[in-house]
């Protein structure tokens, strides 16, 4: 099922030679005696939604659809491993994805976090070579996944798309510098700060979990320091720790301290 | 969640624990204060009528990275 072995803590991963192939079905080969309207409406809904095909009219996001697959994954499922040949760019319909990086010693640096709507492996597809990073499913996830070349193509064919994966491209750099940022210049408290003002839950879904070991990953620190952090902010009255729960009481004063201005 | 009935019959949100990375080491079931965690089939489980008081003692100790307490994160209402 791809899942990833670290053999335990501070061990590298080994190598996937048991990842089974996802199960994987295109849209392009469900255009034939198999065709659901229904399926591909909802594809069409959901790529409208998307940055990179907002801008298309209803007769282009149809024309595209075919080049679409669709994928699952559960819980610590590998979805693509780092440094192998690139894999598709994925868009995530429902979960959450991580997207990781692993030291050879084993420790792992959480890039972002993939939620509903935005895109995964978008520099490799377009970048040629192999995955940069590596991709985890949170929890049970839903996916679609669309080709390198069938992306370039479709960029050929609608400049708009072209401008908009501009959009998209840059705002993740831009959230990458923030990353570089934060683990060059702030505290591992003011780290986790900022970690759980990004991670509310908004209430509109499925809330999004975070383990004291995934907010360790993202601030580039260790389990224990997270903890101590935890702690500091609630002697500090700015969080609450309650059973499977974080409230934070004071967002004023978490902004404060993770350093976030206006 | 993984979810586990209360001696008073409410429900009781547990940690995740995943067994196919759970090596039956049982240190996690030496650490739990709360006795909530039982080693069954060379696997760690947990046991349903016992509340978990979200220690996260089990995840911070378990070798595997095998047991997860994930922390829901809300704003208080004012």
């Amino acid at each position: 099922m791809g899942r990833r072995s670290t053999g335990g803590k501070g061990a590298p991963p080994v190598a996937n030679q048991n990842r089974t192939k996802p199960q994987v079905r295109y849209f392009a080969e469900s255009a034939g005696s198999c065709y659901n309207p229904i399926i591909m409406t909802a594809l069409e809904d959901f790529l409208s939604s998307t940055a990179y095909f907002s801008g298309l009219s209803a007769a282009d996001m149809e024309s595209i659809t075919g080049y679409f697959s669709s994928r699952t994954a559960g819980r610590g499922e590998i979805i693509l491993f780092e440094a192998e040949p690139v894999e598709p760019l994925y868009f995530v319909v429902s979960g959450a994805v991580k997207v990781f990086k692993t030291s050879p010693e084993g420790k792992e640096q959480i890039l972002e976090i993939i939620r509903p709507g935005d895109s995964f492996n978008d520099v490799p597809v377009f970048e040629g070579g192999h995955n940069l990073a590596s991709a985890e499913a949170l929890g049970p996830v839903a996916l679609y996944g669309i080709k390198k070349q069938n992306m370039e193509l479709i960029c050929r064919q609608h400049p708009l798309v072209a401008r908009d994966m501009l959009r998209v491209l840059s705002t993740k750099i831009a959230r990458l510098v923030a990353l570089v940022e934060d683990l060059s210049f702030k505290n591992v408290t003011g780290r986790i700060a900022k970690i759980l003002l990004e991670h509310v839950a908004d209430g509109r879904g499925a809330t999004q979990r975070l383990t004291q070991q995934e907010m360790a990953a993202i601030a580039g620190t260790a389990r224990e320091m997270v903890g101590r952090s935890l702690k500091t902010l609630e002697e500090d009255k700015a969080i609450r720790l309650e059973k499977h729960r974080i409230v934070i009481v004071d967002k004023e004063l978490l902004r404060e301290i993770a350093g976030v201005l206006n | 969640m993984p979810l586990a009935l209360k001696e008073d019959g409410e429900m009781s949100i547990v940690p995740v624990i995943d067994p196919q990375k759970c090596r039956g080491c049982g240190v996690c079931v030496t650490v739990c204060a709360c006795e909530a965690l039982v080693l069954q089939g060379g696997v760690v489980r947990i046991i349903k009528d016992v509340a978990c008081d979200w220690c996260t003692l089990c995840e911070a100790v378990c070798p595997e990275g095998a047991i997860s307490c994930p922390f829901e994160i809300v704003i208080e209402e004012a």
